[in-house]
């Protein structure tokens, strides 16, 4: 069978001492949370970690709390509901998939971070699976996720091991597929993530988090954690996630596409657009968000903004399907989730 | 006459049947079943002995290569190594098939798929065993690799083996029944269309594992994930290790599923025996997912050209059926593969004259074997979309034509196959009726459609893979003064039930309770030889052999208790743990009373039982392929989704009745059916097996995760109609259930899509990229189809030539080219008198030595 290689494992139970410990790692260390990426990865020694800092044990990454306007900061460590649903919520990063998916108040609030959530995977990997982890997904390509001896009879790719990209020999970079669920729907909705780091704690919105490289496919710095997300107020917009794989369960998305829109009545006053799965990066698509603004969503304007997505989604032959079809989706994709909006439109 | 489930089937009668029976036919837990469910089956992977060493296998990077030099020295130099072995330790070519020995357990010279073993390592872990094997140094030539079909035809030299007749091609071959260009002219309509099947693998959930040892005393003992340990016993392991067959024991642990993929012997599994005699420890392996792919054995992809001639009412005048295999790197079972995708077009609709043209070609991947249906689920698309599409065009409802057409039962077809009972009406009536047929087809809104197919298969092959007189199937029967029964058979359970099959026969026959029998199987030391879980033969040639056992030892039994009971023998009946006189049940004795009476007055109650198979009819070259003691049938409806606008095609539901002739365990049967049913759609609709041809011909997605099959969620509802036609030749006239019923689904779901939408996907997987391009096509006033359009030219030998029956045809070929014979030293066979079937001599095989030889 394929076994893990050896390593060092620490549980750190403070920020500090993980942070120092990863610090100490350098780059032969990686943070882990519930390795549903990582572990697989090192079994096919495309991810070789020395030391493996766990997080699982860090006091107070693993909550959903409020964060309201009120100033409120009703902590609901045991993920219990508290009688008034609160107003913005604050997601730790260690929180896994399956309490975001079943969460009365994100489900209240922010029903399409639950919804993404819950396309993730299998319930098996929900459960060990994170949010932080989720969102830190490294990036994945046909030619990368396969065993050592696979990926030697190939001469390696430059994402790991070798000098050129199979997907695009040619190119300078490399393309692998950003593949998360939830990036592109934090994107959508702005997210703020919270990222710890040696020199203290910063802020950074969702849509700078990531690169579109997929070798260096985080902004982050090596060392930073990712500790919590902060969502915006939920009033006053809608949002929606569609995906689109082969299979129900199991499957990493092929396409994704996260919507959000603000309403101005029945006008939508402000959009994002944001394609998973077609870049290494979540792709926001300005120009598709454009088509919809001042628009009361109605079918012109939803075929010219999936029309305006389409065109650049530019998904490479390295996931599962054709790519001219998984491009053509693109457009199919956006047009349903608009037309999902468009029903709940305000009147 | 057909029976449905639960109505008044006819069955054949016997002082048993004076009484309902108590086990078979009754629903029950499989007596395997809890063993399963609670993790306490110890499969070959769960197996470990002192001192065991562990096994990992290098294999090729390279598709087709020449091994210049290999260095090992690195590897054996690692602390923790025991053993390091290369071909030259191993240089015996082994294979299933007579006239494919081509495979070695470690390559000798050259490598033909990537993932062909090169060497071996044995060491104390398994992470030692892979470091090791990382420090082996091998030196390949590069040699040309045969991508493609296209490729096999057109590039002749390297030959990927050097035996293939027709650089590489491994064979053709050409057969004629009647003469079909008077069929076409008596025609009042003719089609001719081209299809393709894609190769898929079997997936099982256990991944190959086998564990050796030998002992101090000279004596080799394998346990292996294996369908098939006689072949892995007297094929494999006595030939390649020079060690006599009656030192070696092999014992088939229960597999995990394996669906053909574990008939062949293994070349991991004759490493493992050597290293253990190497070095004197127990030596294990257990493969990683990825290197199952590669031992793949799996569905041939295969393109086929189908003509066909019908009158007005849609019976056919002639058929026409050319069919080319795709057989990756090694002979394997391609060759009766080849054959199966020609042989059984004649026994579900009749077809008066018939050719067949078939060639399986070498390419440098994976090679191909026995997939769950064996080479008819790819000719039985052909025909069955092609039936839609003439239906169609004589605006015939295709269920109507069908239904029309059957084949008659006790029919000999026009290539010479014996049909027994056919139940293949009821089951259409079954699936149109209970699936709204009549209201939906051609009926339901844009988008959705119905579709049907029939099909047949084989209740085990009936003529033996290797020529030889002996018995397919033994079984030793021994009832215990405990009142307890065993039943040793060489049987192996794959998770098709093969153990409750036992198990139940032995209860009813005996009068005893399920838990009262112990089932020994699948040890070469201590059960009778049978060939192995393939072409489901199982449950009715050991059931037969079963039968017969117990009959033999009822009959010993009740001579001693007749005698105590003062009742004529033939009056006693076996029932709920008792014997006692049928006229007057008070008056009996418990079983274990007469088992000890018996054991008394005659000794330890053992008999045997064993099972041959009817002669086949047919007496040409390539006749051994096809004949079996009896045939099931099964037709499907599928309903379908499809989005016009995506081209997903979502199978909402599949009906499927079933000709299992008679359930021995319905919840059994029921379980296979729906497997089958999951299996099928799987290949329908999805699973593929992509090469990365531009560089390395490597598999692109060797694992659980990319290799798409479905999941529960893509799993469609199923409703099961089991029709119960007992056939003579079964026992309690049973027919098979494990592979038939994947048949229809392929192509019922190929015509619900094009009543759905309007387009034919003549290939599958019927994949949404190919709806849509067809779709489009459509829009545009192109063809709105996707599939294959040509056949390439192929090489045909001379055809051979049998008249079929009702043409005076006696089964032979006519002229020298075509007729069977029999080879030096081996003499015609005849029957021993335990057979039970009457004697002949000339049995055919397509496969045995000599088929090849001329
Ligand atoms: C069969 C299978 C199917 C899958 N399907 C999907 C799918 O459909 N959609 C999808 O989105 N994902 C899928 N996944 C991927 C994965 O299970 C999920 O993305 C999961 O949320 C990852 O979280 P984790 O906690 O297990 O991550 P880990 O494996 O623990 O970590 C993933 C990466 O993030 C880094 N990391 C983790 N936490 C932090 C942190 N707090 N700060 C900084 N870095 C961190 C790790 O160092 C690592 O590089 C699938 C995985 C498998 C095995
Ligand atoms: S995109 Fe290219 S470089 Fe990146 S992982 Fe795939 S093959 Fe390697």
């Amino acid at each position: 069978m394929l076994r893990l290689p050896p390593f060092t494992y620490l549980q750190p139970t403070t920020l500090k001492q993980a942070l120092r410990m990863k610090s100490d790692a350098g780059p032969d260390g990686m943070y882990v949370a519930g390795g549903t990426d990582l572990y697989p990865n090192m079994k096919r020694r495309h991810q070789e970690p020395k030391v493996v800092v766990a997080l699982g044990r860090v006091r107070g990454l693993r909550s959903i709390r409020a964060d309201g306007p009120t100033g409120r900061r009703a902590r609901d460590r045991s993920n219990r509901p508290t009688a008034q649903p609160p107003n913005r919520l604050v997601l730790g990063a260690m929180t896994t998939l399956t309490e975001l998916a079943a969460h009365p108040h994100v489900n209240a609030r922010y029903p399409v971070v639950a919804r993404a959530a819950e396309l993730i995977s299998t319930p098996l990997l929900r459960n060990m699976g994170t949010l932080g982890g989720n969102l830190c997904l490294d990036t994945r390509c046909n030619y990368y996720n396969q065993s050592y001896e696979w990926r030697k009879a190939i001469h390696f790719c430059m994402k790991k091991d070798g000098d050129v990209c199979w997907v695009a020999p040619s190119s300078p970079r490399c393309w692998a597929v950003n593949s998360s669920d939830l990036a592109p729907v934090m994107v959508a909705l702005d997210a703020q993530l919270v990222l710890a780091g040696p020199k203290g704690e910063r802020v950074v919105p969702a849509g700078r988090f990531y690169n579109n490289d997929g070798i260096n496919y985080l902004t982050k710095q090596l060392d930073e954690m990712l500790t919590e997300v902060r969502l915006p107020d939920p009033d006053g917009w809608d949002a929606t996630y569609h995906k689109l794989r082969r299979r129900g369960a199991f499957d990493f998305p092929v396409l994704g596409v996260a919507v959000w829109v603000r309403w101005d009545g029945a006008r939508v006053a402000d959009a994002r657009i944001v394609l998973g799965a077609v870049a290494s990066l979540p792709q926001e698509v300005p120009e598709a968000a454009r088509a919809i603004v001042g628009t009361d969503l109605s079918i012109e304007a939803v075929e010219a903004s999936a029309l305006a997505a389409f065109k650049p989604s530019k998904p490479m032959d390295n996931t599962d399907f054709g790519l001219s079809w998984r491009k053509e989706m693109t457009r199919q994709f956006v047009k349903r989730a608009l037309l999902e909006l468009r029903e709940r439109r305000p009147s | 006459m057909a029976n449905a489930k639960g109505g008044p089937a006819e069955r054949r009668t016997s002082d048993r049947d004076a009484f309902a029976r108590r086990v078979v036919g009754r629903p029950h837990r499989k007596v395997d079943a809890v063993a399963k469910v609670l993790g306490s089956t110890r499969f070959a992977d769960d197996l470990a002995l002192p001192r065991m060493l562990y096994t990992r296998l290098l294999r090729s990077p390279h598709p087709h290569a020449r091994i210049v030099r290999i260095d090992t020295s690195r590897a054996a130099a690692l602390a923790g190594v025991k053993a390091v072995l290369t071909g030259q330790d191993l240089p015996v070519a082994f294979g299933i098939l007579p006239v494919s020995q081509d495979e070695h357990a470690l390559a000798v010279d050259k490598v033909r798929y990537v993932g062909d073993p090169v060497a071996a390592v044995a060491a104390t872990s398994e992470d030692i065993a892979t470091a090791a094997v990382d420090l082996i140094d091998v030196e390949y030539e590069l040699l040309t690799p045969i991508t493609s079909l296209d490729d096999a035809l057109r590039i002749h030299e390297p030959r990927i083996h050097d035996y293939a007749k027709h650089g590489n091609l491994q064979k053709v071959t050409d057969l004629e029944f009647g003469n079909v260009e008077t069929g076409f002219a008596e025609a009042d309509h003719i089609r001719e269309d081209v299809f393709f099947y894609e190769g898929s693998t079997h997936l099982p959930m256990e991944q190959h594992a086998a564990l050796a040892e030998w002992s101090p005393d000279g004596k080799l003992t394998v346990w292996a994930s294996t369908q098939t340990p006689h072949y892995l016993h007297q094929r494999a392991l006595a030939r390649v290790l020079s060690v006599p067959a009656s030192r070696i024991r092999v014992i088939a642990c229960p597999n995990g599923g394996g669906f053909g993929g574990k008939s062949d012997p293994m070349n991991h599994e004759v490493v493992v025996a050597k290293l253990a005699m190497v070095t004197g420890r127990p030596v294990k392996i257990t493969l990683t997912r990825e290197e199952v792919f590669y031992c793949h054995r799996g569905r041939h992809p295969v393109l086929m050209w189908v003509k066909t001639g019908v009158k007005q009412d849609g019976a056919i005048t002639a058929m026409h059926f050319k069919s080319l295999l795709d057989g990756g790197g090694y002979g394997s079972y391609g060759v009766a593969s080849m054959y199966y995708t020609g042989a059984l077009q004649t026994v579900t609709y009749q077809v008066p004259r018939y050719k067949f043209q078939g060639a399986r070609a070498f390419t440098n991947k994976a090679p191909c074997g026995p997939k769950r249906g064996h080479g008819t689920p790819q000719p039985r698309f052909a025909l069955e979309v092609q039936l839609d599409k003439i239906a169609e065009d004589l605006k015939l409802d295709p269920a109507e034509m069908r239904l029309r057409h059957i084949v008659p039962p006790q029919t000999l077809t026009a290539n010479f196959l014996r049909v027994g009972s056919v139940g293949l009406g009821a089951c259409i009536r079954k699936v149109v009726d209970g699936s709204g047929w009549t209201t939906k087809f051609r009926q339901l809104p844009h988008g959705r459609g119905v579709g049907l197919a029939c099909s047949s298969y084989i209740c085990g092959a009936g003529v033996p893979i290797y020529w030889n007189d002996m018995p397919q199937s033994g079984v030793q029967l021994k009832l215990d003064r405990g009142g307890g029964v065993t039943v040793f058979c060489g049987s192996t359970d794959i998770g098709q039930g093969s153990d409750d099959v036992l198990a139940t026969i032995a209860a009813e026959m005996l009068g005893v309770d399920l838990p009262d029998v112990h089932v020994v199987t699948a040890d070469t030391s201590l059960t009778p030889v049978d060939l192995g879980s393939y072409s489901s033969r199982v449950t009715l040639m050991t059931g037969n052999a079963l039968v017969q056992a117990a009959e033999r030892a009822r009959e010993i039994v009740a001579t001693y208790a007749a005698a105590k009971l003062e009742v004529p023998p033939h009056r006693l009946v076996f029932a709920g743990r008792r014997v006692f006189d049928g006229g007057n049940s008070e008056r009996g004795v418990t079983f274990v009373e007469a088992v000890q009476l018996a054991e008394a007055a005659h000794g330890t109650v053992v008999t045997v039982g064993s099972y041959r198979t009817p002669t086949a009819a047919g007496r040409y070259r390539g006749a051994g392929v096809g004949p079996s003691p009896a045939y099931s049938y099964s037709t499907a409806v599928a309903e379908v989704d499809v989005d016009p606008d995506t081209g997903i095609v979502r199978v909402e539901r599949i009906w499927i009745a079933h000709d299992v002739g008679q359930c021995i365990n319905p919840v059994s049967v029921m379980g296979q059916v729906e497997g089958s049913v999951y299996m099928g759609l799987g290949e329908a609709v999805m699973e593929e097996m992509p090469y990365r041809d531009n560089r390395n011909l490597m598999h692109k997605i060797p694992s659980m995760l990319e290799y798409k099959s479905p999941t529960t969620l893509e799993m469609c509802d199923v409703v099961t109609y089991l029709v119960e036609d007992p056939d003579p030749n079964g026992p309690f006239g049973a027919k098979e259930v494990g592979q038939g019923p994947l048949l229809p689904v392929p192509p019922a779901v190929a015509n619900a899509v094009y009543d759905a939408v309007g387009v034919r996907i003549d290939e599958v997987p019927i994949t949404p990229e190919k709806v849509l391009r067809a779709l489009k096509d459509k829009t545009k006033g192109g063809v709105p189809r996707f599939g294959p359009t040509r056949f390439p030219e192929v090489p045909w030998p001379e055809p051979i030539r049998v008249p079929p029956p009702w043409e005076g045809g006696d089964g032979s070929a006519l002229g020298d080219a075509g007729r069977q014979r029999a080879t030096a030293g081996e003499q015609p066979r005849t029957r021993r008198s335990d057979a039970r079937q009457p004697a002949a001599a000339g049995r055919a095989s397509p496969v045995s030595d000599r088929e090849d030889s001329t």
